[in-house]
């Protein structure tokens, strides 16, 4: 997450909201990376993967770990590689989820991968996020280093327009084939009408106050 | 416009435009048509609308003669847009919204969103040990109403009648339990981030201790019908064959996974609501396939009594202990109660915010239509569902409402597995084997 700053309270603007809690800029708290040691069995993973990996420093941005979770921000480049490795030598047998998420308001990587392995082996879980481009939202596909995400891109690419190279087939699997724009983006509306209710009316839900 | 025409839509001209009339082909001339060709191959369209393929799944088989050479999932026919939608409500909002998704495990969908709540929140460890134990003993009883779906479904469509209506009859003996702790059958938003909504009423327990005796002795009954049974097993022994290397590789787990002999189940592995202080088994076969899947599925029903068993021991020790987290900026205000009109808000609570005090209104008011803030940070927190791992991912930013909800299906997951289970395969067996992933397709689309 980058830093940023949100400005309002309440999420809507021109509503003539005469509070002056309109005026309010804050900051929106963000989490950098992580330095050594990371705790747990994350320094070993860390280790192994570095001993596998020569490339390490150069395929991986950052390394974070907050909540008890890792998370590797893996360059696009080189995730097949790491995957792979990942895979074979590090024991990681399951990818149990590909999904995405996305930040408008990190130019430039505007498109989050977020990749979730499992070890049975060893009884560990990390993740893998990989940052894109809107205007260039390629990655390669795993479904070569786990035939499981198969659907998990495609709901990806159905719901963000993350495409993923050498998917086998890519086509949308939630939505119509012949939907337009892909409905997780933030400028995506999430649509909806105003209910009338013994004479008032209540705005759609995307329509009323958000409290930031 | 275009003079295509549709052989399965006859079209007309009307004022409002053109209109076309959706129908099947014709019995007759789709017969009279294959015998015209040499070609062996035929695809045929199972679905979405199909009493057998559980609610609204879409195969496309690609058959010579009765045997399959392609399975294809079509999926997607009950997309709402839940996990969009939880973006636009607060926190606690949204466990209305995720109850929906797998709709025969309401239960395991919400303690998993609201576990992820919590360890965004950083309050794991405060979370009261009677939630706990109503949470595990409410997810034991609801992944016997959903085995029950899945057993009573599964032999229905095989053609077995007897043990749908034996299935149902113990379900409902369940969702009684659930009417009488929630206060509905289904979708029920009971857990909430930070507890549950509402403590057990009183006499809960006896009436779930006699409930836990009706239904082990209930459970014989299925047991006895097809258990051995060798209509049964000729349906179901060495169907829908999936080893360990095709589960792994598809990421598939829950009963599938441990009919490969595997004993991965995350209340053992990766222990969640206290389930390590709780004696049961992880029941596995090696047979990799449905008639094994089976198996396991009726011995987990006997692991979730024994679990429920334990929570009412714990229970009884702990009452009086409250059931929502002590941080009076995280805890729903009010409390539930039976009043004259049914279940509502505790007038006791509606009489002190109404007439004593402004700042108890003010403080449910704030919390009722903001919300809580929550710090920023993602989490993955998985449960074992009845279909195996369900793992919610979570994003905050910092807000009073999600910034990403995903959940990780193991349906949606688990039904890649059909063209693995079914190529090569006879058609009739494609029932069985969808029946052994138990998909339902609330989770699948979401």
């Amino acid at each position: 997450m980058s830093t940023e700053t949100s400005n309002g309270m309440f999420g809507v603007t021109g509503s003539g909201d005469t509070s002056g809690f309109g005026g309010l800029v804050k900051s929106v708290q963000s989490i950098g990376s992580t330095q050594r040691p990371f705790g747990g069995y994350f320094d070993q993973v860390a280790d192994e993967l570095e001993r596998a990996f020569p490339a390490f420093s150069d395929a991986i941005e950052k390394v974070v770990v907050d909540r008890g979770e890792l998370t590797l921000f893996v360059k696009r480049e080189r995730l097949f590689e790491v995957a792979k490795i990942l895979r074979d030598q590090l024991r990681f047998e399951m990818c149990v989820s590909v999904s995405g998420a996305h930040y408008p308001a990190e130019v430039g990587r505007e498109l989050h991968v977020v990749i979730a392995l499992l070890s049975i082996t060893n009884n560990q879980r990390i993740r893998l996020e990989v940052c894109v481009p809107e205007s260039d939202p390629h990655l390669p596909s795993l479904v070569e280093v786990w035939a499981g995400t198969n659907w998990h891109e495609r709901e990806t690419y159905d719901m963000f327009g993350i495409i993923f190279d050498n998917h086998p087939g890519l086509t949308r699997i939630l939505m119509p084939d012949d939907w337009d724009g892909f409905p997780q983006r933030k400028d995506y509306p999430l649509g909806g009408i105003p209910i009338e209710y013994k004479g008032a009316t209540v705005p759609a839900p995307s329509e009323r106050r958000s409290y930031q | 416009m275009s003079t295509f025409t549709d052989p399965y839509a006859s079209s007309r001209e009307t004022t409002e435009g053109r209109v076309y009339s959706v129908t099947g082909g014709d019995w007759d001339s789709m017969v009279t048509e294959i015998g015209a060709t040499k070609e062996e191959r035929v695809v045929v369209n199972m679905g979405p609308q199909h009493p057998s393929t559980h609610g609204v799944l879409r195969l496309v088989l690609e058959l010579e003669g009765e045997t399959i050479t392609e399975t294809r999932c079509g999926i997607g026919y009950l997309h709402t847009g839940i996990e969009k939608n939880t973006e636009y409500r607060s926190w606690t909002q949204g466990v209305t919204f995720v109850t929906r998704m797998d709709y025969l495990a309401p239960l395991f969908n919400e303690t998993a969103y609201c576990l992820g709540v919590e360890k965004l929140l950083g309050i794991t460890n405060d979370i009261t040990e009677r939630a706990t134990v109503i949470r595990v003993m409410m997810m034991e009883f609801n992944r016997i109403s959903s085995h029950m779906v899945a057993l009573g479904t599964g032999a229905l469509e095989l053609g077995a009648l007897s043990p749908m209506i034996f299935a149902f009859r113990e379900r409902e003996k369940v969702l009684d339990v659930f009417e009488m702790v929630a206060g509905l059958r289904m979708n029920m938003a009971y857990v909430r981030p930070g507890g549950v909504a509402q403590d057990l009423p009183a006499g809960a327990l006896t009436k779930i201790k006699e409930t836990v005796k009706e239904l082990r002795k209930n459970f014989k009954d299925n047991e006895k019908l097809l258990v051995g049974n060798s209509i049964w097993i000729k349906r179901t022994q060495g169907i829908g064959y999936l080893d360990l290397a095709g589960c792994t590789t598809l990421g598939i787990t829950g009963p599938v996974l441990r009919s490969t002999g595997l004993p991965w189940d995350l209340r053992k592995a990766q222990p969640y609501c206290g389930y390590e202080d709780y004696q049961f088994d992880i029941p596995t076969t090696d047979t990799c396939d449905v008639y094994g899947r089976f198996l396991i599925r009726m011995q987990e029903l006997e692991q979730s009594l024994r679990i429920i068993e334990q929570c009412v021991t714990k229970l009884e020790k702990l009452e009086g202990q409250p059931v929502m987290v002590a941080d009076k900026k995280i805890a729903w205000p009010s409390q539930l109660s039976i009043g004259g009109d049914g279940m509502g808000n505790s007038l006791n609570h509606i009489r002190e915010i109404m007439g004593e005090s402004m700042e108890a209104l003010i403080h449910h008011f704030k919390l009722v239509t903001e919300g809580f803030r929550v710090p920023a940070g993602q989490v993955y927190t998985t449960v074992e569902s009845p279909r195996g791992e369900l793992g919610v991912h979570l994003i905050s930013d910092g807000g009073t409402r999600p910034y990403r909800v995903h959940f990780r299906e193991p349906s949606f997951n688990n039904l890649q597995a059909t063209a693995a289970m079914c190529d090569g395969g006879q058609i009739s067996d494609v029932v069985a084997a969808v029946a052994s992933i138990d998909p339902v397709m609330g989770g699948v689309d979401r």
